[in-house]
């Protein structure tokens, strides 16, 4: 029965109060551990069109007369649009539409970062509408910009309300300490760079529109685009089959979907606009910034007392502040917390989600400083971790569906135990040290979300969803789940995706919820057609429901009978056995969370500070694994991601303009294959018993929380340096020396003097 | 102005197969190769091809290689994979059992943002298999 509820719904550590109607979900769980198909590692079934070259991303969609759009962007930080002309650009040759400021809410007049959308140009080629925009003349009064964060706090500069959380006394908890830790930590804006830069075509057809996107959420495109077009969503048909990756950038139309929207209609011709990557460096959000001045406090046996810190997002012009102080809230049974978050704005490019939004950034001050705390105690930083195990969310006492953390830290002990082991590799300039971070995050999904699966006279199974898969391999999933389900093998199931004109309606791929919100509904529907296949199973051969089952391609019966599926669908001729089903509720009264821990090993040349990452171990709790080999390339990929952000990437913003100096996948630098380490794995892989009718938890977002900490640590480990920023640069890591040795001159003279 | 190749392979003759992820000869999505040697189609300028035999992904649909990809699930967005295929055809045809420094370094000129780089190791040590 459907049943209305009042319910908190998270994405990405946001929550609303939302009505949704959910329906039961009454399925007996699966046993724990792989089964026939799910918990396997099974290569990903659109693998082969991938690697081929031949799945069909936006970027390769050719429709007959499709335009191409430049966009002038401001190359000011801050200015406002004197005069504006764009009748230069009308009348250069292949141009078929121009617009600017007045013609759309999303181009402007005053421009708050560079790379603000100013004007718009639709030409028969790509180079022809460049060459235009570049003629449209603009006359501008050239402001101020605000730039610095710690600057726009004083001036109460914000994109929201400054948040303030309180339990305990953190006051009280740090007057009874025994040791405190202060320090500031900083992190770098970093850029998702998607290889598919953020893309649209439109196109009207009759009166409605389609609109091909490469996008974490079609359902949100429809959304906000029939929103924006004053249409029914239902006029709005969003296509996204193949996308070249998101990280969380691609959850919303950006400008450049209205652009085309708008172009599309004045030509009536589909559209697109394509970001350039030197674009995607600038406007199509990013990670932000961040500066944490934080506290710890412990008595001598290790209890945490006091934790607090204020917290300055450096959002940019627009975008929502993340809980970059969740970690500390969250992952340890710490009595007083005091927390206060600052959403900067400032004349730079707007933030969007970017993987664990956040929790990357909090993590790495909290977990740094968590090492700081250990290192002063005396106590070993695994131990003192466990002696501040939260045993339930203490930010409002709910218990945690499933929370196996401590079996991660067992699980880790083996790795953290070869500590001697490394230190003792270290040769001449060459230090070697091992650190360890924990992960806390959300990842549960959550209703609404809907599939339905067809089964043909052949016994075969089509799943169909309009859902995406942004890379993660969530269409293997799906597959696999449909597979088991239904008891036939992996290769007579197809899913259809990608298209909202075909199938109902599925989750954002973001706040890695793609697997647990719509595996539930998958498993729903082929649940629903096995229900049918079995009742007409029962009067074919005249036998009891109950008694029936469906296995490895055949219907079986407890009495030892068994049939080949066929025999039964192979009645319905052309008919078909229809299956629906829907993502049940969360179980209510539970904080459903994601956690694990790495293990990193390093090298640091002390003498140039080049640092060296030679191996990380990921221990990670998300419920039920459905696809190990996929799971271990999510993990692989994070961890990847992870270390660029640790060691390399970083924007660069001119501190006098805002302009933005990186632009380019030269400047900007991303981990190649010559700078990953080895990577050990590892899923506990039980599933959570409260959680939906599979205990299955998202992956995409926990493997590249720690990882930046665990760096960190270790090179604490192995030089004593204290890494306060992001990233470890040379310089930085040549300055936590300097500082180290400082430290450890004045503790020696210290003892001399005594 | 002349024209890329990456733009005639793509925009003329429908082989979007190749992918153009940067434009600017950064990110190596783009490869593919110009009798056997990989080279950037996005800074290739199609009129100094002249008489060298252009392979690209679609070139390669039965390669060995693709399977090892797939089956090593080398392959996530997929966006950047035709190229990094192409690249590694380069490498295994002049020297089919590369070490783990001589897959580093025929490949560090192709990123992938998703981090596949450990299965594409593994593809490509493995693809004979």
């Amino acid at each position: 029965m459907a049943r209305l509820i009042r319910t908190e719904k998270e994405v990405e550590g946001r929550y609303e109060e939302v009505w949704i109607v959910v329906d039961e979900d009454a399925l007996d769980r699966w046993p724990a551990g792989p089964l026939t198909t799910v918990g396997q590692r099974v290569p990903r079934v659109d693998g082969l069109a991938r690697a081929r070259g031949q799945a069909l991303f936006t970027a390769d969609l050719q429709l007959p007369g499709m335009l191409h759009t430049a966009v002038l962007r401001s190359p000011y930080a801050r200015a406002r649009v004197i005069s504006i002309d764009l009748e230069p650009a009308r009348s250069a040759f292949g141009v078929r539409a121009v617009i600017g400021p007045a013609d759309l809410d999303q181009l402007t007049d005053e421009p708050g970062y560079v790379g603000h959308a100013v004007a718009a140009v639709a030409a028969d080629t790509f180079g022809q509408a460049q060459a235009a925009a570049e003629r449209i003349v603009v006359e501008w009064d050239v402001l101020e910009p605000l730039l610095d964060a710690d600057e726009a706090v004083r001036q109460e500069s914000f994109v929201s309300d400054v948040a303030n959380y309180e339990r305990g006394d953190f006051e009280r908890g740090l007057g009874g300490a025994d040791v405190v830790v202060e320090a500031e930590y900083r992190t770098q804006v970093v850029v998702h760079n998607s290889l598919e830069t953020h893309q649209a075509v439109c196109h009207w057809e009759d009166d409605g529109i389609t609109i091909y996107i490469s996008t974490q959420y079609i359902w949100g495109i429809r959304a906000s685009m029939a929103d924006h077009l004053g249409l029914p969503p239902d006029k709005v048909r969003v296509i996204c089959h193949a996308m070249g990756g998101g990280f969380g950038a691609k959850n919303s139309p950006g400008d450049y979907t209205p652009i085309a929207a708008e172009l599309a209609k004045r030509t009536a011709r589909p559209v697109r606009c394509a970001l350039t990557r030197r674009e995607e460096n600038v406007a199509a959000g990013n990670r932000n910034a961040t500066i944490q001045r934080l506290t710890a406090a412990a008595t001598t046996d290790g209890t945490l007392v006091a934790l607090g810190g204020d917290f300055v997002n450096a959002v940019g012009y627009s975008g929502w502040s993340a809980t970059t102080e969740g970690p500390m809230k969250m992952l340890y049974a710490c009595d007083n917390v005091r927390t206060t978050q600052y959403p900067a704005k400032l004349n730079l490019p707007p933030m969007a989600a970017f993987r664990a939004p956040g929790f990357v950034e909090g993590t790495f001050g909290l977990e740094c400083l968590l090492d700081e705390l250990a290192v002063k105690l005396g106590i070993d930083p695994l131990e003192l971790r466990r002696m501040n195990y939260a045993d339930s969310d203490r930010t409002d006492d709910r218990p945690f569906s499933s929370k196996n953390l401590a079996e991660c830290y067992r699980r880790a002990e083996p790795h953290w135990a070869k500590r001697d082991e490394v230190r003792a590799r270290s040769r001449g300039p060459w230090k070697h040290g091992i650190g360890l971070a924990s992960q806390i995050w959300y990842g549960g999904g959550g209703p609404p979300s809907y599939a339905w699966i067809r089964v043909g006279s052949d016994g075969r199974a089509q799943v169909v969803t309009a859902m995406q898969d942004i890379g993660t391999g969530t269409r293997t999933a799906m597959a696999q789940i449909a597979a088991e389900e239904l008891g036939i093998p992996l290769d007579h199931v197809q899913v259809s995706l990608g298209d909202s004109a075909r199938g109902p309606f599925a989750s954002i791929s973001a706040g890695s919820s793609t697997v647990p919100s719509m595996g539930p509904a998958v498993r729903s529907a082929a649940a629903d057609a096995k229900r049918q296949i079995i009742e007409i199973a029962a009067q074919r051969f005249h036998l009891e429901e109950r008694v029936l089952d469906l296995r490895d391609g055949q219907i079986v019966s407890t009495d030892g009978g068994s049939w080949p599926l066929t025999e039964v669908t192979g009645l319905l001729e052309s008919g078909q056995i229809l299956g629906q089903g829907a993502r049940g509720p969360n179980p209510a009264g539970m904080q459903v969370l994601t956690f694990g821990v790495q293990v990193a090993e390093v090298a640091v040349d002390v003498e140039t500070g080049e640092v060296r990452v030679d191996k990380i171990v990921a221990i990670h709790d998300v419920g039920r694994v459905i696809n190990a080999l996929g799971a271990e390339s999510q993990v692989e990929g994070g961890i990847i991601q992870g270390i660029g952000h640790t060691l390399s990437e970083e924007r660069i913003d001119d501190p006098a303009t805002g302009s933005i100096l990186s632009r380019t996948l030269d400047a900007y630098r991303m981990p190649t294959i010559a700078d990953v380490p080895e990577i050990v794995s590892e899923l506990v892989d039980i599933p959570d018993e409260h959680l939906t009718n599979l205990g299955s938890k998202g992956l995409g977002e926990p493997p590249i929380i720690p990882v930046a900490a665990a760096i960190a640590n270790a090179i604490r480990d192995a030089t004593g340096a204290e890494i306060r920023s992001l990233p470890i640069t040379r310089e930085e890591m040549l300055r936590a020396l300097r500082e180290a040795e400082a430290r450890e001159k004045e503790r020696r003279g210290a003892a001399a003097a005594v | 102005m002349g024209r890329s190749l990456a733009q005639v392979l793509r925009d003329d003759l429908g082989f979007t197969g190749t992918k153009v992820a940067c434009g600017e000869g950064h990110c190596g999505a783009c490869t593919v190769q110009l009798d056997g040697v990989p080279t950037l189609s996005c800074i290739t300028l199609v009129h100094t091809v002249g008489d060298r035999e252009v392979t690209t992904i679609e070139g390669l649909r039965d390669h060995r290689l693709i399977h090892a990809f797939v089956r090593t699930d080398a392959v996530q967005c997929g966006f950047c994979t035709p190229g990094q295929v192409v690249s590694a055809a380069a490498l295994v045809a002049a020297n089919p059992s590369p070490s783990k420094d001589e897959i580093q370094h025929a490949m560090s000129g192709n990123l992938c943002r998703c981090g596949t780089y450990p299965k594409i190791e593994e593809a490509i040590r493995t693809w004979q298999d």
